[in-house]
């Protein structure tokens, strides 16, 4: 059972069956990404109401929180498809870990710049070394330290290996970024959506907020997948499957 | 958008604070434009390295 079980993954997980399953993935999930992410720009900036305290300037909110979310998902992600290479050797899992980081390191961009527009107006600085942010930018400089190891070696199993370490190890900043705002006295203010008790914010703007999330979610979804074919093409450019679909290229 | 009429040039303005929001829009616009163009790129750059490889090795009578 387990051996038809191993055999299954190995099929499915092999580059050259991801490659033609994930071309026919990539459109589906970018339409959905665009349509949702038309319909949350929409109701961010049309349909949802003023706020009492910060006026128009929360608006931010729809582009930077699912920005912060997406830079740790994205960092989850990494860290278990590398730890899944690193573990059971599959080559696909290091192609994925690959493929996510600049997308990451791109979302974590984006959170940190989108907030400090925000804080500015709101908090009267563009930066303060409080935990919320600092661990944030921690964040950012683990996938610039995955993406240099990655292409700073030769070897590529050698460098799997050294930057899937340094992802697994920074998962411990992850918990961190989400607690600080509870751990530490900061400045950021707590969790608004993912409180266990009723959310504490207008359903008119939830609704846009979630609607960009699952929107940023898909966008990953298509833009890793080709990505990760990239990997692919180029870490299996000596196959001969390779070079038979490159030729028809 | 304070209830009445709507008007663009007060949809732009963003109740002051034009710059932070347009700014943090036209961030979030460039990350998605740079995160489409960059892997398509990559992707040429790479199917026109691995073409290059083959035509290498047939000029010079290596089997692949």
């Amino acid at each position: 059972m387990f051996k038809r079980i191993w055999g299954w993954i190995q099929r499915f997980s092999s580059p050259k069956h991801f490659y033609s399953i994930s071309g026919k993935m990539i459109p589906w999930f970018a339409i959905s990404a665009i349509f949702l992410g038309v319909y949350g720009l929409y109701m961010g900036l049309f349909v949802a109401p003023t706020d009492y305290q910060q006026g128009e300037s929360y608006r931010i909110i729809f582009i930077h929180v699912p920005a912060a979310w997406m830079s740790m998902f994205i960092y989850v992600v990494m860290a278990v498809s590398a730890g899944i290479g690193l573990i059971w050797q599959i080559k696909l899992a290091d192609m994925i870990a690959a493929a996510s980081a600049p997308i990451g390191a791109w979302f974590t961009f984006i959170a940190l710049v989108t907030g400090s527009l925000w804080g500015k107006p709101m908090w009267g600085a563009y930066w303060v070394w409080d935990a919320r942010l600092t661990s944030e930018l921690i964040l950012l400089f683990l996938y610039f330290g995955y993406m240099a190891l990655q292409s700073s070696i030769e070897d590529q199993r050698t460098a799997d290996k050294a930057s899937g370490l340094l992802a697994i190890v920074g998962v411990v900043n992850i918990p961190i970024i989400h607690y600080s705002v509870q751990w530490w006295n900061t400045l950021h203010q707590g969790a608004t959506v993912s409180k266990l008790d009723k959310p504490s914010m207008h359903v008119d703007m939830l609704i846009p907020l979630l609607v960009m999330a699952i929107a940023a979610k898909l966008f990953y979804a298509a833009i890793v997948l080709v990505r990760a074919r990239n990997q692919v093409l180029y870490r299996e450019r000596n196959r001969q499957w390779v070079r038979e679909l490159v030729e028809k290229l | 958008m304070n209830g009445s009429e709507f008007s663009w040039s007060e949809f732009f303005n963003m109740g002051g604070y034009a710059v932070f929001v347009w700014t943090s829009y036209g961030l979030a616009l460039v990350m998605v434009v740079a995160n489409i163009v960059s892997p398509i790129i990559e992707r040429k750059r790479v199917i026109s390295r691995i073409k290059r490889a083959i035509r290498r090795e047939t000029n010079t009578g290596k089997a692949g």
